[in-house]
This record gives structure tokens, C-alpha cells and sequence, in this order.
């Protein structure tokens, strides 16, 4: 007798996603479609796609989308929850258009307390565009725009989201965590559903950073991406959370 | 009357904005044509401040007074200074004489000198020394009614208000009794 | 329902409130301050309602963009610099076709510019400030009253052709008082806003909201649909007024605050025995093409009259096709015209033209 042992989420459609081979994008949109949906919310939730790699995620989640303009997803989320508060608002934002050209709106979103949440995937390199330095690249790394490597004297050094937002006090979530592995894989659902349990509580902003991999842009193996990950981003990207409300904990 | 053009001017505070506004609301309860344009900008905070009021038989068509003021009331010595000359031949020229010792220089407008000040301190409350120079307008031009005046003002301040009403008729008979 | 004694910036507030807006967004400015002022004060006492100070404009436009996409009657205003960076905000809400109200208070420029009253924004609002082929309705009004009904029609333009629609006036209109009425709008048939992101209940397909189309092919058609729309405005949206056009030699065209100074110019004139009359364009875009290539026989030139160094100009000329003509007279940076300059450059152009 034949048994189903897992079955495709339905918060995601079935729609083939045009995401690189290892690229960690695909894991991150199942666990975000698998809390939807174990929520219960999925029919009452807008989600917004930003400009970057995730541009499309538009066609991948099963709920309604608005893609916005670069950096702007926390803007254009701030709208839609405004007009309709009982909704579930996410944004899905990478690094280049979270931590770059749209960090004033995510520190007034969080500032605001806005209460929607924020899927910051941070893969330290612009994707789409072709491997561009982001604001997140580590010292040393080589982009197309880094070519020596990131050098701190001109460029500054990686910027670290979560930490910076964790002292604004509207930002009532913020964890880093990573999908490297199987059990951090396990660890970044457990904060994405506290993050959507924090909005659908009415407690403030929640944001979960989640370092990913770039195998393309990175120009390695998609298994020697994973190893990159853990060994180069943790040490500076340090797991773990930064603000949880007392309700959630 | 078929069309009163009225700069009114002053420095922040004199109550120059709300005395314009209150001639307009009372055109519009007498269901004339009327439009208040106000300066704005940098220049309200604390410098001069002034007002344009047309009140008007026909539709109004540019709410600006440049040279062709019917008359102007004038708080201060910097307003006297710079709107004398944007009154038309033979208009009015009202002139708080409390604070401006200066005489009007033009030959060709009827001048009237009121103690604003004087007159208000007398009512107990400088403020409203623009009262008693609407009132000295409203005498001499008769453009609306004083009683529409006091409605309006009624409209302004609201119930939390209107016990002032009483001393800003008071203001408004004095400034009549002043050109009178 | 009787009248009230309104300044321009709160009856624009007020008008945008009884045409159903509850959802206001905005970023500081002078001289449009009043309005955003005002929907701080009412729109948090109407059930749902919101104001959001934003934390600029490009914000500000993007909240927009989210609110019109989850189906809501919504507005910001800005003025010119302010503008300008709604910009990318506007064409992305033109691509993706949804409906809202912008109100363009302006002032001088370029840059910081000045806050005195100016039209200097008449290319911006006209050519699409944004990126990629796009139009929307411009109003221009010219007194309060007429500022507030176009506010009020505005919405529902904006629902019927899901596109926004700008109304642009300067700081005279926004600083100054006139009476106001509201009066109720005729209705027009508008379509049920199924695309919004309301949430698919699990019962629809999901509404997507967009306007990447990375296929040529799909952009272009998307274009084409989109011009097809713009052609129905022309058609059908596109307003203006005549003033003592009938038998005039000279014809003024100007909008706004500069049409409210023309008009004294107009009666100044007649009353020398000069035939002058005025077109006033109630849309800047769509232009009122057609009422300036009908000018009556008796039309000798044009004069565009503008708070700026001729812009409008250019659809006059356009428009005229060179049978006529075509001046422009201009003040600019805060400077407001003087009925006396204007009747100089008439009779310039009357004694020169004979």
C-alpha cells in the first residue's frame, strides 16, 4: 500500500521557480508557504516581492502578491496594511534591496512598528544583476564590483541588518538564522512562524534574516556554498535572536 | 460697492490673518463673492504678515492686490513702508497710529489714524486692536454689515469661545466710533 | 448644503474624505502642509481610516501603491521637489493600473527651488516625471470650489480608467480661502475592483499586482492596452473653459492662478475696446487641443500665460500647428504675473500682428 510521506505545500503554487541549481531561495519560499499555511492564514495574506532575485516570487506564492519597486516593499506593506489590518502583510526582500537602496523604509517600517513581516534573505552579493558587492558582502569577498576583494578603507564593512534593527523598539522580532543545514533549516521555520505569530498578535514589526547561498555568483559548488556559508558569514553574521515579545517566547 | 480690494498687514501675532478672514467670512454670510489670500512662508515666523481680502459684487478673478488696493490696513511701521504704494489712486489708508508715528507720504488717499493699541488697552486686551481697526474699516466702507461680522466671529471661536464676543463687538463699535 | 470659508490645502483634505477616501500618506512640504495636516486631524476619527507620515515621499507613494493595490480610495500630496520623487512611484502605479488621487500644491524650481506660487511643473506632470510610456489626467483648477469638486471627481476617474490622476494647483491655491460647497457627483458606472490583493480566501486564483514584464512581446501589448486607455481619456476627460473666446483677436491661454489674473486681463482689455478672450485649460493633460485649433476667424495670436519659462507653450504651438501665432509671457520662481505686463505684452503682440 502506497503512503504519502510529504506532500508540496500549498502556500507555494506550482509554478517551476527560475532560481539557480543550490540556490537556498527555494527553501526559504517552502518554509514561508508551509507557515502560511500552518497558520491558517494563507487566503488572508498579501505578500510583496521586492526588485533582486526574488523579483518573480510574485508567481511562486500562493497568495495575493504585489511586487514593488526596488527597496519599497516595506512602503508598499505598510499601504496594504494599513487598508486591511486583519491581513497577514509579508515582504520577501534580499539584501541588495533590503540593506541597500531600501534601508530607509525597512528602519521606519520597524520604527513605525508596522505590523507585518519582513523575509530579509541576505546571500551577501547581488544576484540578479550578476554579483555586484552588496552592502553585505564580506571583507575580502570578490564581486564583479568588489574585483580585489571587499576592502574595508573604501567600502565600509558588511552591514549587520538584524543587529542594527534590534534597537529599534518597534521592531518587536528579529533573528538571524541560516538554511545551510537541515536543522538550522528547522530552526529558520520555527522563527519565520514566530515572526507571522508576532504580526498576527498585533505586537509590532518582525523581521527574520536568513543567510543564504549564491552558488552562481559566489562561483562554487552548490555543496561548497553551504560549507562557505557556515564558515564564512556565521563568524560575522551570528546567529541567534536579537528582540522576541514576552507573548511569543 | 462692487469691488473691495483690502491688503491688511502687520506683524505675526497683531492678528492681521484673523482679521481677514473674519471680513471674508462675513462677505460669504452676506452671500457676496470673496477670496482671502494670505503670505506664507518663512516670513510668518515672527516677521510680517499680511493678507489680501477681496469682497466683491461679481466673480472674483485674481484673489492678488497688487497696485490696485482700495484701501489697506496697516499695523506697523514695516507694513505702512511697504503697502502704501499698492493702494489706488484716491483709496483708504488705515493707519495704527499706536504704534507707527509716521505719516502717510501719498497725497492722493484718504488717511485715517486710529489708536488701535491705545483703544484696545482701554477694552482691556491689546488684543484686539484689530478689531478696532476692522471696525473703522467697516464704518468707513460699510462693505458688510458689522452684524455679520459678530456671526462670523461666533462661527470662528465656537461655543468654547464665545464669551470673547462680547469684547471684540466692543473693539468693532469703538473703531467706528474712532473714524466717526 | 450651504457654503464654508475654506482654505485651498483643508478643501482639498475635505473633498478627497466625502469622495470616500480614508487613506492618506504623505511627506512634509511647503506650501502644501495644510492638507496633510488636515488628514492627520480627520481621517483617524473615520472608521478604518489612516494617515501615515511617511518617512519621505518615495515612501509615501509607495504606501500609496500598496494601499490602491489592496483596493483602497487613497491619496498623497506633495509639491514640485517632493514630486519629483514620487515619480518612480507614479509610473510603477501607471504600469500596474491602479487608481489614486495626487495632489501637486507647487512651487518654484529647479532643486530646492523657492515655495512661492509657480507652474513650473507643467512638463513634469504633463510628460510623465517617470520612467516608460505612461500618461495620467492633470487637473487644473483655479478657484477652491473648483479645486474640490475635481478632487472629488478625481476618484472616480481614478476607478473608472485605473490609472492616478494628479491635481495640481500652486501655493495660491493652496494658502487662500474662498467659499466652498460640496455638492454631490453625478455617478459614474465603476468597475468592481476584483484584481485587488484582498486576500484569495483560498476561493480565487491569487490577484498579483505588477508591472514587470520581462517577455517584449507581453510589455508591448501591455503598451498598447494601455495607450488604448489613454485615447478614451483624450476622448472623453479632456475639459476646458472659453472665455469671451467668440470673437476675440487675441486669445490668452492660461490655467490655474495665471487664468484667474488673465481673466481681469481679459475684462481690462474689452473695456479699452480690445477683443481678448481666454481658453482655459481644465485638464493639462489631455490638452485642449481641439478648443485651441477651433479658435473662431476673428483670432489674430495666442498668448500663453504662465507662472513659468514657457512650458504649456509647447502644447499651444503643438496645437495650433502654426496657422496662428503662438506667445508666451511668463513670470517664474514665485513671481506672479501683474495684469499691466500682461496688457503690455497684448498690446506688443495686437500692435504687432495688424
Amino acid at each position: 500500500m502506497m503512503q504519502v510521506v510529504y506532500e508540496k505545500t500549498k502556500g507555494l503554487t506550482d509554478k517551476q521557480t527560475h532560481y539557480c541549481p543550490g540556490c537556498t531561495h527555494g527553501v526559504i519560499h517552502k518554509l514561508v508557504g508551509e507557515v502560511l499555511v500552518e497558520l491558517g492564514v494563507l487566503g488572508k495574506t498579501v505578500g510583496v516581492a521586492p526588485v533582486g532575485c526574488s523579483v518573480l516570487a510574485y508567481d511562486y506564492f500562493n497568495c495575493d502578491m504585489h511586487e514593488a519597486a526596488h527597496g519599497r516593499a516595506p512602503a508598499v506593506a505598510t499601504g496594504i496594511k494599513r487598508v486591511l489590518p486583519d491581513h497577514t502583510v509579508f515582504t520577501y526582500q534580499g539584501d541588495g534591496d533590503l540593506a541597500s537602496i531600501g534601508t530607509a523604509e525597512i528602519i521606519h517600517a520597524a520604527h513605525r512598528g508596522e505590523k507585518f513581516t519582513t523575509i530579509f534573505v541576505n546571500n551577501a552579493i547581488y544576484g540578479m544583476t550578476g554579483g555586484q558587492m552588496a552592502p553585505t558582502t564580506l571583507i575580502g569577498q570578490k564581486a564583479t564590483t568588489s574585483p580585489y576583494g571587499r576592502d574595508q578603507a573604501t567600502t565600509g564593512m558588511p552591514l549587520k541588518v538584524s543587529e542594527m534593527l534590534a534597537t529599534i523598539d518597534g521592531a518587536a522580532f528579529v533573528e538571524r538564522v541560516s538554511v545551510h543545514d537541515v536543522p538550522n533549516i528547522r530552526k529558520a521555520k520555527k522563527a519565520i512562524k514566530k515572526a507571522f505569530q508576532v504580526q498576527i498578535e498585533g505586537t509590532g514589526f518582525g523581521i527574520v534574516e536568513i543567510l543564504s547561498t549564491c552558488p552562481t555568483n559566489w562561483g562554487i559548488t552548490p555543496v561548497d556554498s553551504l560549507t562557505w556559508l557556515k564558515e564564512n558569514m556565521i563568524p560575522y553574521y551570528p546567529l541567534g535572536n536579537f528582540r522576541t515579545p514576552e507573548e511569543v517566547k | 460697492m462692487a469691488e473691495e480690494k483690502i491688503i491688511m498687514a502687520g506683524f505675526g501675532g497683531q492678528g492681521v490673518m484673523s482679521m481677514g478672514q473674519l471680513l471674508t467670512y462675513a462677505g460669504m454670510i452676506e452671500e457676496k463673492n470673496v477670496s482671502w489670500l494670505p503670505s506664507y512662508g518663512p516670513e510668518m515666523r515672527g516677521g510680517t504678515a499680511n493678507c489680501a481680502v477681496i469682497v466683491s459684487d461679481k466673480q472674483v478673478g485674481s484673489p492678488i492686490i497688487t497696485n490696485d488696493a482700495t484701501a489697506a490696513i496697516v499695523m506697523n511701521r514695516p507694513s505702512l513702508d511697504k503697502f502704501e504704494d499698492d493702494i489706488r489712486k484716491d483709496g483708504k489708508l488705515l493707519i495704527n497710529s499706536s504704534l507707527i508715528e509716521k505719516k502717510a507720504s501719498r497725497e492722493d488717499l484718504t488717511v485715517f489714524y486710529i489708536k488701535a493699541n491705545d483703544i484696545a488697552n482701554d477694552l482691556g486686551n491689546a488684543k484686539v486692536a484689530n478689531m478696532v481697526m476692522l471696525g473703522a474699516y467697516l464704518e468707513i466702507t460699510k462693505v458688510v454689515k458689522v452684524e455679520s461680522v459678530i456671526e462670523a466671529l461666533k462661527k470662528v471661536f465656537g461655543p468654547a469661545k464665545e464669551h470673547l464676543v462680547p469684547l471684540n463687538k466692543d473693539a468693532l463699535e469703538k473703531g467706528a466710533e474712532a473714524v466717526r | 448644503m450651504s457654503k464654508t470659508l475654506m482654505k485651498g490645502n483643508e478643501a482639498l483634505g475635505a473633498a478627497a474624505i466625502q469622495a470616500g477616501c480614508k487613506y492618506f500618506f504623505g511627506y512634509p512640504i511647503t506650501p502644501q502642509n495644510e492638507l496633510p495636516e488636515y488628514m492627520a486631524r480627520e481621517l483617524p476619527m473615520i472608521e478604518g481610516g489612516a494617515f501615515v507620515q511617511a518617512e519621505s515621499e518615495v515612501a509615501a507613494i509607495n504606501m500609496i501603491y500598496g494601499a490602491a493595490g489592496a483596493g483602497a480610495r487613497c491619496m498623497t500630496s506633495s509639491s514640485s521637489p517632493g514630486m519629483a520623487l514620487k515619480q518612480e512611484g507614479i509610473s510603477y502605479i501607471a504600469g500596474a493600473e491602479l487608481p489614486c488621487v495626487i495632489v501637486n500644491i507647487s512651487r518654484g524650481g529647479p532643486g530646492l527651488g523657492g515655495i512661492q506660487p509657480s507652474q513650473a511643473d507643467y512638463f513634469q506632470s504633463t510628460r510623465g516625471g517617470g520612467n516608460g510610456d505612461y500618461r495620467h489626467l492633470v487637473y487644473a483648477p483655479a478657484t477652491i470650489q473648483e479645486a474640490v469638486d475635481l478632487v472629488m471627481e478625481a476618484f472616480d476617474v481614478a476607478d473608472y480608467y485605473r490609472n492616478p490622476v494628479i491635481v495640481i494647483g500652486d501655493g495660491m491655491i493652496g494658502q487662500m480661502m474662498e467659499p466652498v460647497e460640496f455638492k454631490e457627483l453625478k455617478k459614474r458606472d465603476l468597475p468592481v475592483k476584483d484584481w485587488a490583493t484582498t486576500g484569495t480566501n483560498e476561493e480565487r486564483k491569487p490577484n498579483i499586482i505588477n508591472s514587470l514584464a520581462l517577455d517584449p512581446a507581453e510589455l508591448e501589448k501591455h503598451n498598447q492596452k494601455l495607450t488604448r486607455k489613454y485615447k478614451e481619456m483624450e476622448e472623453k476627460e479632456v475639459r476646458h473653459e472659453d472665455y469671451q473666446v467668440e470673437d476675440a483677436e487675441l486669445i490668452f491661454v492660461a490655467y490655474g492662478t495665471t487664468s484667474r489674473i488673465t481673466r481681469n486681463v481679459v475684462d481690462s482689455l474689452r473695456e479699452e475696446g480690445i477683443k481678448a478672450g481666454m481658453i482655459r485649460p481644465i485638464t493639462l493633460w489631455p490638452f485642449p487641443t481641439a478648443a485651441i485649433q477651433n479658435v473662431p476667424a476673428s483670432a489674430k495670436a495666442l498668448l500663453a500665460v504662465e507662472m513659468s519659462e514657457g512650458q504649456m507653450i509647447d502644447d499651444v504651438k503643438i496645437a495650433i500647428e502654426g496657422r496662428l501665432p503662438a506667445y508666451h509671457y511668463g513670470r517664474s520662481g514665485g513671481m506672479i504675473p501683474v495684469p499691466e505686463d500682461i496688457i503690455e505684452k497684448a498690446k506688443e503682440i495686437l500692435g504687432g500682428v495688424k
